[in-house]
């Protein structure tokens, strides 16, 4: 074909109802007979459960039922369905709603139903309960000291687990060896996605085929089905569908099953009345998943040329008062596997103490272990290049794995036997360093040094682990995820040559419906109109595990590419068929079968579709329709990378730090929109700036949580960020047959240290190393007086 | 204590019976159906709820029912005139200024009034005036491309 | 969130405002409900009556009229930072309130008796010595911002009063108001404000009035700065000197946050008394 579909930027066919207001989000769907329910949540971040007093709020008028966990204690406590591997786990997860105890402030303890949302907010505040207070610890590292509060009595010391990877002796040997040891404590402070929609839930319950219907907020509903049935309510799965309508946005907050979303199912059954809950603001803030909040003691050896030989690292992990679906896995598996980056390092060792505390749950947040494994490896590099006094980008380049190298296996036992698939790390910062004009930004910030003005440039090289995972690498004989990550699809040609694609994954935002569309089209070689694409409820979708870690092309596209491969196949067949040609003398190109050499004895996808629909004339022995479903479970990850820089000034009067610009190479193997990756890269580059400079989930000590709203908690505006500056380079991916590696999370993972290491290059004639996210004004300016105000 | 409210929305009257607490952006939502306004907060930030009262942008979470009496409303809903996309719609369609799309109605509600105010605003003056709306999937970049591209296809 | 409910009225008249007022035990008056609202729907606040003043026709627009500016209780932010005829410190000052949304509904009277420690125009009212008409049952009265404001969220305004209008004088050739912020990055609001009108004669200063709010639980005058300022040519380095005088007036209650604590707010307070004082300079021409 003479333009590909696959690589051009065509505009999104979702957005016609998201610009016009039609699209429809979980809050707007309205059922008839619909009541609502608002839940009342513990002001104390640890305390017992008295007893609970609902007698005045029942009596409010417009109020249909208010209930306690007591009423739910048929219900098991919600599964933790990723538990870190090969170790212990001492797992405590949240009930529907709490019965005897409360471990953080938010969690749920009652609920109202009502005629309306006001009638129950009314009443949830005239539920009485009473509570005995218990100590509270918020830190991970305090809780994990002898004398600290305990938590639950499964995990001794509030240790859930103690995981760790790489080789130790080796580890310590190489740092012994080393002509340098640099050492850092390094905290990766807590961050909350907030998505702009909150969580929300409605459930309607049929008494006669003993049915629910659950549509939910939820970046992967065939999971939730499955946690749901089989681990909560026990009942055949067939007895539940579970429906994502348009999500606003989840981050990684919307993957996890939440009690509120089983509390709802459940109330339906018990109310009779079809029940919508959607949190507040407020409640998305104390109860929906936190992420990030580690605390790491890094040392790193290395020889005096700048070549690392060994990196020790020991995390804090802190995983909040219970665990959500995923959280044991996100800073074990997704953290310290990843801790080699782009780096030839030949000795690791990672040990990670998961740890609970009074807090919100911890789970995967954007990047989801890798933005805290890559900072610490790239705030690594400049520490290692301050101290022997190198060029930060030098000193990368030298400890680089070259590009030769791939497949290549980190460090012993770190990737667990996977390999990076490709990679070609030089080329992304050469083209980075050639972008930004690096020497000559090197002579300005001289000049402006001269005049007093501080500015700096920050590099971060950065790797990712994409499109999870093996089923066997990742599952419970590994990895310890208690299921497989393979992803689905299933494609169907109508007798009219019109495509319908059902996946698996669940997008909430990132625009499936047209990347797989252009997977389609070009493979089929049909027009991008006839192709539909289905997704996010469990009737009429395939099973698949959903949408997070940057797989849904990456394994969710492979799984439509594979059924292509099926249709086509067939396609030839029922082609030559109808040319009575030998199936040997056809291929099929451009949306047709032809006969080798004679392209215009052809008959089109759309005929051969007509025919094997109508079935009048099929080769014998051939089943009708152009129909096949694919279930793909990749070899191997794949491992976008890239290098981000970021250029700032810093005010040494005020502390306030401004991007100047931000300029971002990236490599996510072949690409399919470059539009829609490019946009997926802007907002995760926000994000990621957003925590070097202003995130911050602030716990007081008493347990409760100071940002607890956008007052509070400083998301960015417009602005405060800067127009971003990309380029890309395209290295495939050996794994999958689309060349595809991953692009969801990567702006993410790169930027926050880029920004991190910028700040610190422009304050490096003050001596200043180091300073914890996020760097508020109010940090540097304080590191700026404590480091003597020289320079 | 419900009071009769008469507001015209997208160009047609309604008169609604409502508590005085109800906000206008539920009574845009539940009593006249109309769920392209969201709700993304409940301290004022977000601007999700953005809708046009009497031709300025307002946040219609912080805006009680009974205060838009006799107001005239604008939604996302009556932006597009006969079938025609507004060119904020166009634009932030074309730009890819959005994600998942929740802040969009808000947002392309903002513009129109930053617009309104300043006809060939610079991206700064995009960037401040959208101090009032969040969006956590863009990154504001294409946003800030897509209002550039609506302001000079208005002027033109 | 969603308030709590409330008996609502609607005023048509100032007169009727203040009587409805009255009759009601512990009702709060409504303008553009950019304060109050929020608060209700956090149900902090629960205010079991609710005067309407938002259609007095009265409290709208701003006049100018012999070397005063008269406006009107209900004049928007955004009107304000719009209008051409106020001190060009007061139009900066509304321009920086909230954001753009905000500034369309929240109103000046609003943000006067709100009183809030962290909200920006009344910093500059002091500082431009404005005058708070206010009506209540017993008459009118007029009273100084910098007497109005008594403690953080509380002012001079008694139960059953309105305030209805603010006046400040026109800005004279020679003299030059701004005002200068340090934003918390969240909400928005002043974690330091800094308002400066300076008055320039023979390239010295004549007058100055310098006031700072974010600070302190309430707006403060900061006349160590201001007799710092009078009598001096005013060029960087005497401005930075006499910013340097913040801290004689900041006394020990400076507030903090998670954002800025007292420390870091203090030393930024004469780095913004600096940027406010040189820019009301510049537009004293």
């Amino acid at each position: 074909m003479a333009t590909r579909i696959f690589g051009s930027s065509i505009k999104r066919r979702e957005d016609p109802k998201l610009i016009t207001g039609e699209a429809q989000y979980l809050e707007d769907i309205q059922l008839h007979g619909m009541v609502h329910a608002a839940v009342l949540r513990s002001p104390y971040a640890h305390a017992n459960i008295r007893s609970i007093n609902v007698e005045e709020a029942k009596a409010v008028d417009g109020v249909i039922g208010v209930f306690t966990g007591k009423d739910f204690e048929e219900l098991p406590a919600l599964p933790c369905a990723w538990q870190a591997g090969g170790v212990d786990n001492n797992a405590n997860t949240p009930r529907v709603l709490e019965i005897e105890r409360v471990t953080f402030t938010g969690a749920a303890v009652a609920v109202v139903v009502a005629e309306n949302r006001y009638i129950a907010q009314d009443a949830v505040g005239l539920i009485e309960v009473d509570y005995e207070p218990l100590p509270v610890v918020v830190d991970a590292e305090e809780a994990s000291q002898k004398g600290a509060p305990q938590l639950h009595e499964n995990a001794p010391g509030n240790i859930c687990m103690d995981w760790a990877c790489g080789q130790e002796e080796g580890t310590e040997a190489a740092l012994e060896e080393a002509d340098v040891v640099v050492k850092q404590r390094i905290k990766n402070q807590r961050l909350i996605p907030t998505p702009l929609e909150p969580r929300g839930a409605i459930a309607q319950y049929s008494p006669a085929s003993e049915e629910y219907t659950v549509w939910m907020t939820s970046q992967a509903p065939h999971v939730m089905r499955l946690l749901m049935t089989a681990f909560v309510f026990g009942i055949p799965e067939t007895k539940m569908r579970v429906i994502s309508p348009h999500v606003g946005g989840g981050f990684g907050s919307k993957i996890f099953l939440y009690p509120e979303y089983c509390l709802v199912a459940a109330l339906a059954k018990k109310v009779g009345r079809p029940i919508k809950w959607m949190e507040t603001r407020g409640e998305n803030y104390v109860a929906t998943t936190h992420g990030r909040d580690h605390i790491s003691d890094i040392e790193v050896g290395v020889k005096r040329d700048g070549t690392v030989t060994a990196l020790k690292v020991k995390t804090y992990a802190n995983l909040g008062g219970i665990l959500s679906t995923i959280a044991p896995g996100i800073p074990t598996t997704l953290y310290g596997r990843m801790l080699s980056g782009v780096y030839k390092i030949p000795n690791i060792y990672c040990q990670v103490l998961g740890v609970y505390t009074n807090t919100a749950m911890v789970d995967a947040y954007r990047g989801a272990g890798r933005p805290e494994a890559t900072y610490l490896v790239e705030r690594v590099m400049d520490l290692v290049a301050n101290e022997l006094k190198m060029d930060p980008s030098e000193l990368r380049r030298k400890n680089f794995i070259p590009a030769d190298a791939f497949p290549y296996e980190p460090a012993d036992d770190i990737l667990a036997g996977l390999k990076y698939d490709s990679g070609n790390y030089e080329a992304v910062l050469d083209r980075a360093l050639e972008v930004t004009d690096y020497k000559a930004f090197r002579q300005e910030q001289e000049k402006a040094r001269e005049s007093g003005r501080y500015l700096g440039v920050g590099f971060s090289s950065y790797i990712e682990v994409c499109g999870v995972a093996p089923s066997a690498w990742v599952g419970v004989g590994g990895q310890g995820w208690g299921a497989g990550l393979w992803e689905s699809a299933n494609v169907r040609v109508h007798l009219t040559g019109q495509v319908v694609v059902t996946t698996g994954t669940q997008p909430h935002g990132q625009g499936h419906e047209t990347t797989v569309a252009q997977v389609v089209a070009d493979e089929l070689g049909i027009p991008f109109e006839d192709v539909i694409v289905q997704h996010s409820d469990t009737l009429g979708t395939p099973f698949g595990y959903g949408t997070y870690g940057s797989r849904s092309a990456a394994v969710g596209a492979v799984a439509v590419y594979n059924s292509l491969q099926r249709i086509k196949d067939k396609a030839k067949l029922i082609g030559a068929h109808m040319l009575e040609a030998s199936i040997d003398d056809v291929i099929y190109e451009d949306g047709k079968v032809h006969v080798k050499g004679a392209p215009t004895e052809s008959k089109t996808i759309q005929e051969i579709a007509g025919q094997a629909a109508l079935a009048y004339d099929l080769p014998e022995g051939m089943e009708a329709f152009l129909d096949d479903t694919a279930y793909y479970d990749p070899p191997n990850c794949t491992f976008p990378f890239g290098t981000h820089m970021c250029m700032v000034e810093v005010d040494r009067h005020t502390g306030q730090v401004d991007i100047q610009r931000y300029v971002a190479v990236d490599d996510v193997g072949r690409v399919i929109n470059p539009m829609i990756v490019d946009g997926q890269v802007h907002g995760g580059i926000a994000q990621g700036v957003a925590q070097a400079l202003w995130e911050h989930g602030v716990y007081d000590e008493s347990g409760q949580l100071v940002s607890g709203s956008l007052l509070d908690y400083a998301i960015p505006k417009a602005s405060f960020l800067p127009s971003f500056e990309l380029d890309r380079t395209e290295t495939p991916s050996p794994v999958n047959p689309l060349g595809v590696k991953g692009a969801g999370e990567a702006g993410t993972i790169a930027s926050t240290p880029a920004v991190v290491n910028a700040v610190m290059d422009a304050l490096s004639p003050l001596g200043i190393t180091h300073i914890d996210m996020p760097l508020t004004a109010e940090r540097v300016w304080q590191a700026v007086q404590q480091n003597g105000n020289g320079g | 204590m419900s009071r009769n409210v008469t507001v015209t929305v997208n160009q047609s009257e309604h008169t609604c019976e409502v508590e005085p607490r109800l906000l206008l952006v539920h009574l845009l939502r539940e009593n006249l159906g109309l769920t392209g306004t969201n709700i993304g907060c409940d301290t004022s930030q977000c601007g999700s709820c953005t809708v046009l009262m009497d031709g300025q942008a307002v946040k219609s979470c912080t805006v009680l029912a009974v205060q838009a009496d006799e107001a005239n409303i604008t939604t996302i809903e009556g932006l597009a005139q006969e079938g025609e996309l507004h060119p904020l719609q166009e634009s932030f369609w074309e730009k890819h200024g959005l994600q998942c799309g929740f802040c969009t109605p808000g947002m392309i509600m903002t513009a129109h009034d930053l617009l309104s105010r300043n006809p060939d605003p610079t991206d700064t003056e995009i960037r401040h005036g959208l101090d009032g709306n969040l969006c956590r999937c863009t990154g504001y970049h294409n946003i800030v491309t897509a209002i550039q591209a609506a302001a000079s296809s208005i002027r033109s | 969130m969603y308030p709590f409910n409330f008996e609502y009225h609607k005023a048509s008249s100032v007169s009727e405002a203040i009587s409805l007022l009255n009759q009601h035990d512990g009702a709060k008056v409504l303008a553009g409900g950019h304060s109050l609202i929020p608060a209700m729907k956090l149900r902090l606040s629960d205010p079991g009556v609710l005067i309407d003043i938002g259609k007095i026709d009265d409290l709208h627009g701003i006049n100018a009229s012999k070397g005063a500016v008269t406006i009107g209780g209900l004049t928007t932010h955004s009107d304000l930072a719009a209008s051409i005829v106020v001190p060009i410190g007061l139009s900066e000052t509304a321009g920086t309130v909230g954001d753009q949304q905000v500034r369309n509904r929240g109103t000046i009277g609003g943000s006067v008796v709100h009183a809030d420690p962290a909200a920006d125009l009344p910093t500059m009212l002091v500082a431009l010595r404005a005058s708070f008409h206010i009506s209540g049952p017993t008459g009118n009265r007029t009273v100084s911002a910098e007497d109005f404001f008594t403690g953080m969220f509380e002012t001079d305004l008694e139960d059953g009063e309105i305030l209805t209008a603010v006046e400040v004088a026109d800005e004279q050739s020679g003299t030059g108001s701004a005002y200068s912020k340090l934003f918390n990055p969240a909400s928005g609001y002043a974690m330091v404000g800094v308002a400066a009108v300076v008055t320039v004669a023979s390239g010295k200063c004549t007058e100055a009035s310098v006031v700072l709010g974010g600070l302190t639980p309430s707006v403060m005058v900061a006349s160590s700065v201001a007799d710092s300022l009078v009598g001096v040519k005013l060029e960087e380095t005497s401005i930075a000197a006499a910013a340097e005088a913040v801290q004689n007036d900041l006394g020990s209650d400076v507030l903090g946050d998670i954002h800025a604590s007292a420390d870091y707010r203090r030393a930024m307070a004469p780095v913004y008394v600096r940027r406010a004082v040189a820019a009301a300079v510049e537009r004293a021409g």
